[in-house]
């Protein structure tokens, strides 16, 4: 135990301390700030830590490359996620993922390509973690691609599920044979080959709605592949970091799922979205509009107000306006709460991150469980581009294909106003019951320049 | 470095601690979170570069530049878009 070695195991320990601390204070919205800070500082520490690793700075044209490597990386990723909008920040969120699976990937493949230096326990981890990792890799591309807008619709044929379980069953066929008889170069490339066709196989299905649960899926498989990855090379900081983020990302796909009143495996082999609703209910009655003024009147002289932002009003850049509203109405001393539902956005909690982007205080903003009950004592609840979350056929139609899913009772306010853009329905093609509702009224028109007018309107009463 | 059983109870007990850390987090933050623990498998980067350490031919040093690349790009993407995002959260009584 020379002095360079127990420096080594100490940065380590310090990194993971580091880690699960700033991981908690990420769970707080108070310290969530500082969190990724602390975090960080376990990133860098480990990071200088490896340099002085046994091995590692031995062969100068290796250290070379991995400082070059390393430079190239940080930078590139330092740019763009500087750059990045935050509406398409999953995209973003799974790029950087598949980045780790892929780096987790390369480790395996390192040393499958040296052939049998291990255990054959340390051979099934490192060719698990390589599966695991290089599904990660594809997936999580295909996953950004289809959420940026790169590949649109979906891939499907008959019998695309017995296909791809054909082509998991061949690569655990190809890994475990690497693992126990020692593959050659040809075989592990097959393998690899083989594992990205998988990942990009299985996600190509999915549709763009679901693409959240799937990249938090990803996530935790990234984090469980560099923790096998871990134990091939003797790494606590890649074990214990990885095994974290496997355990918290498999929990966290288990939310998102739930909150769409789905499960996992319904999200990732259904063909959810492709039969949109069959024949959609028809209902009595008609979509009534409001103008402009009259709908100001009914927000400057409410005591409660409820606004229900959606995707839509991220899309439409609306939500600095909506602040501006809702600053405005603050004055006239309106009582002004947001109310999110899981799935707002495009993965649990992007809306909240749209809404501070704006300015607006998190404890204004209210999550479906606490503000559900609230709408029968509002005077005024307005919906902005959102639709199927609101739409109270999930409460009262076992025949709806969204029936049972969690929603706002926005229909309880005293009086509801929509601001769409048009009259078509949400993405599930299911018409919406709260649109031909008494005491509903459609705002027709762009989210930003509705927001606009009702600010000008308002503040004249 | 670790052994059987003891690298056992470890993935153990990490496996848990990963669950306890994110059970009792409001939705609010599950995107942040989840941007932060994409952060976290970021170490990645440290075992690509001990695997590019020790390459001993060039298909060695190339898929291990590329995974030492793709590793700090994980890392350094996943802290500043979760650092950006956390940034923005602010009470009204701030």
């Amino acid at each position: 135990m020379d002095i360079i070695k127990l420096l080594v195991d100490v940065s380590y320990f310090a990194a993971i301390f580091l880690f699960i601390m700033g991981l908690k204070r990420m769970a707080h919205p108070k310290t969530a700030a500082s969190g990724i800070k602390w975090a960080g500082a376990g990133m860098v520490v480990a990071t200088l830590a490896t340099f002085a690793y046994p091995g590692v700075i031995d062969n100068t044209t290796n250290l070379i490359l991995i400082i070059a490597g390393t430079l190239v990386g940080t930078v590139l990723a330092w740019v763009t996620g500087k750059r990045v909008e935050m509406t398409d920040m999953p995209q973003m969120i799974a790029l950087y993922n598949g980045m780790g699976g892929g780096a987790a990937g390369a480790i395996s493949a390192i040393e499958l390509f040296k052939g049998g230096e291990h255990a054959p326990v340390i051979m099934v981890l490192a060719v698990l973690g390589g599966i695991i990792g290089t599904v990660s890799f594809s997936g999580s591309l295909i996953a950004w691609a289809k959420l940026d807008g790169r590949i649109k619709g979906v891939l499907r044929f008959k019998g695309i599920q017995a296909f791809n379980g054909l082509t998991f069953l061949a690569t655990l066929a190809l890994g475990g044979y690497i693992a126990f008889a020692h593959g050659d170069a040809t075989v592990v490339t097959a393998f690899f080959v083989l594992a990205l066709f998988f990942g990009v196989m299985m996600t190509l299905p999915i549709g763009g709605a679901d693409m959240p649960v799937v990249i938090s899926l990803y996530n935790a498989f990234t984090g469980l592949a560099v923790a096998f990855e871990g134990f091939v090379l003797g790494n606590p900081a890649m074990i214990i970091a990885g095994t974290i983020v496997g355990s918290a990302g498999s929990l966290l796909t288990a939310l998102m799922a739930d909150a769409m009143n789905r499960s996992v495996a319904n999200v990732l082999f259904s063909n959810f979205g492709e039969v949109s609703g069959g024949e959609a209910a028809e209902y009595d009655g008609e979509m009534k509009s409001i103008e402009l003024a009259d709908a100001a009147i009914q927000m400057a002289y409410a005591e409660k107000v409820i606004i229900v932002p959606g995707y839509g009003m991220a899309v439409a850049q609306a939500q600095h306006k909506i602040w501006e509203l809702v600053q405005v109405l603050r004055e006239k001393n309106v009582t002004v709460k947001f109310a999110i539902h899981p799935v707002a956005g495009r993965m649990p909690g992007h809306m909240n991150v749209l809404l501070a982007e704006a300015g607006v205080p998190y404890d204004i903003i209210y999550d479906l469980d606490e503000i559900n009950n609230e709408f029968a004592t509002a005077d005024v609840a307005m919906v902005i581009g959102a639709n199927d979350v609101v739409n109270p056929v999930a409460k009262d139609d076992p025949s709806s294909p969204i029936y049972g899913m969690p929603v706002l009772n926005v229909d309880e306010a005293k009086n509801v106003i929509i601001v769409k853009r048009g009259q078509g329905a949400g993405f599930s093609g299911i018409q919406n019951k709260l649109f031909f509702l008494d005491n509903s009224r459609m705002l027709y028109g762009d989210a930003q320049a509705v927001a606009n007018d009702l600010i000008a309107n308002a503040k004249e009463f | 470095m670790i052994e059987g059983m003891v690298a056992l109870y470890i993935f153990m007990l990490a496996g848990f601690t990963g669950y306890e850390v994110i059970a009792k987090v409001p939705a609010i933050l599950h995107t942040p979170l989840m941007s932060g623990s994409n952060f976290v498998h970021g170490i990645v980067l440290v075992g690509a570069m001990v695997a590019l350490g020790h390459a001993d031919s060039l298909l060695g040093q190339i898929i291990g530049v590329i995974g030492v690349a793709l590793g700090a790009g994980n890392a350094a993407g996943g802290y500043v878009v979760t650092d950006r995002m956390l940034d923005m959260f602010k009470s009204s009584k701030d």
